[in-house]
């Protein structure tokens, strides 16, 4: 069996493996859904401190949509690139649009980080009201799935340049990619749950 | 230019562009609030329920296919096991919460 036919639709190891990675994705995702039904659940729980509508400020979290958004694109040319590609050796392509994707996201998740820190000198730290726990667990898991995607992809790249674009290489960009783009869906979720519903006023 | 290519390509781009006006409309609507908090917020809402849809069919190819109807079914599964697990803890938040006052 060639990369390219795995690269394909129409290989049933293929098709098998990444069905098996889809059931861990629908299982992350209910960890996602609960935390929003928590979350949902303790909007009005501020105790006093401060309220979503005075914490969150519109301009970041549009960059920070704009930066997963692109990255989801960058990530799809590079799979494009690893299906397409003329070359088993030809990885220059692959390895620049994975570096991007990298690269969008780990500043992603730089922001995300400022964010947090900016809350903390606000006052707004996990223990001060039930909302703002359900806060602090609701995004920074999203971040840490984009931080272990990320690193992730570094492997992936360090695979490329090691053993070329060989079959299980190609499996493994194959479920990233779903992990990645699954990611966004996520944040979409998160944009309109936490930030949007929460500077309506 | 493979054909299978340009049309993959063409996919990401009409996601990419979808996802972002998708997203313009959205921030826009709070950004520049016209209408009252429920309806700004049912609007939010089913933009970005139309943007879930939008990446599932341009980034992750989910469709009516048969090499992605596995995939599709699951997804349909895992949304039952999602709604009876996230209603059925608001139906006992909400219950509790209403309790407590």
């Amino acid at each position: 069996m060639s990369a390219d036919e795995l690269g394909h639709v129409g290989s049933t190891l293929g098709e098998r493996a990444v069905f098996g990675f889809w059931v861990f994705l629908m299982s992350d995702a209910v960890i996602f859904a609960l935390l929003f039904a928590t979350y949902g659940s303790l909007l009005d729980a501020t105790a006093g401190g401060p309220t979503p509508a005075a914490l969150f400020r519109i301009g970041d979290s549009l960059i920070e949509t704009w930066l997963l958004l692109s990255s989801s694109f960058t990530f799809g040319m590079a799979s494009i690139a690893m299906k397409y590609g003329n070359a088993r050796e030809n990885v220059g392509p692959l390895l620049a649009w994975s570096a991007v994707t990298v690269v969008l996201g780990l500043s992603f998740t730089g922001m995300e980080l400022h964010d947090a820190l900016t809350l903390f000198q606000q006052g707004a730290y996990p223990s001060r009201s039930g909302y703002l726990s359900v806060l602090f667990a609701l995004v920074p898991f999203h971040g840490l799935h984009v931080v272990g995607g990320s690193i992730w992809l570094i492997v992936v790249m360090v695979q490329l340049l090691t053993f070329g674009r060989d079959v299980r290489v190609n499996m493994n960009m194959l479920r990233l990619g779903l992990f990645w783009h699954f990611l966004g869906i996520v944040w979409v979720a998160i944009f309109s749950v936490v930030y949007l519903q929460g500077l309506i006023r | 230019m493979n054909p299978g290519r340009a049309s993959e390509l063409r996919r990401y781009l009409a996601g990419y562009g979808l996802s972002h006006v998708l997203t313009g409309a959205a921030f826009g609507a709070v950004y520049w609030q016209k209408l009252g908090a429920r309806d700004t917020l049912g609007i939010v809402f089913a933009l970005g329920f139309i943007q879930v849809l939008v990446h599932f069919r341009c980034f992750l190819y989910i469709g009516l296919r048969r090499s992605a109807r596995d995939a599709l079914q699951l997804l349909l599964l895992s949304t039952l096991i999602i709604g009876l697990m996230v209603s059925g803890t608001l139906v006992i938040l909400v219950n509790l919460h209403r309790r407590m006052m």
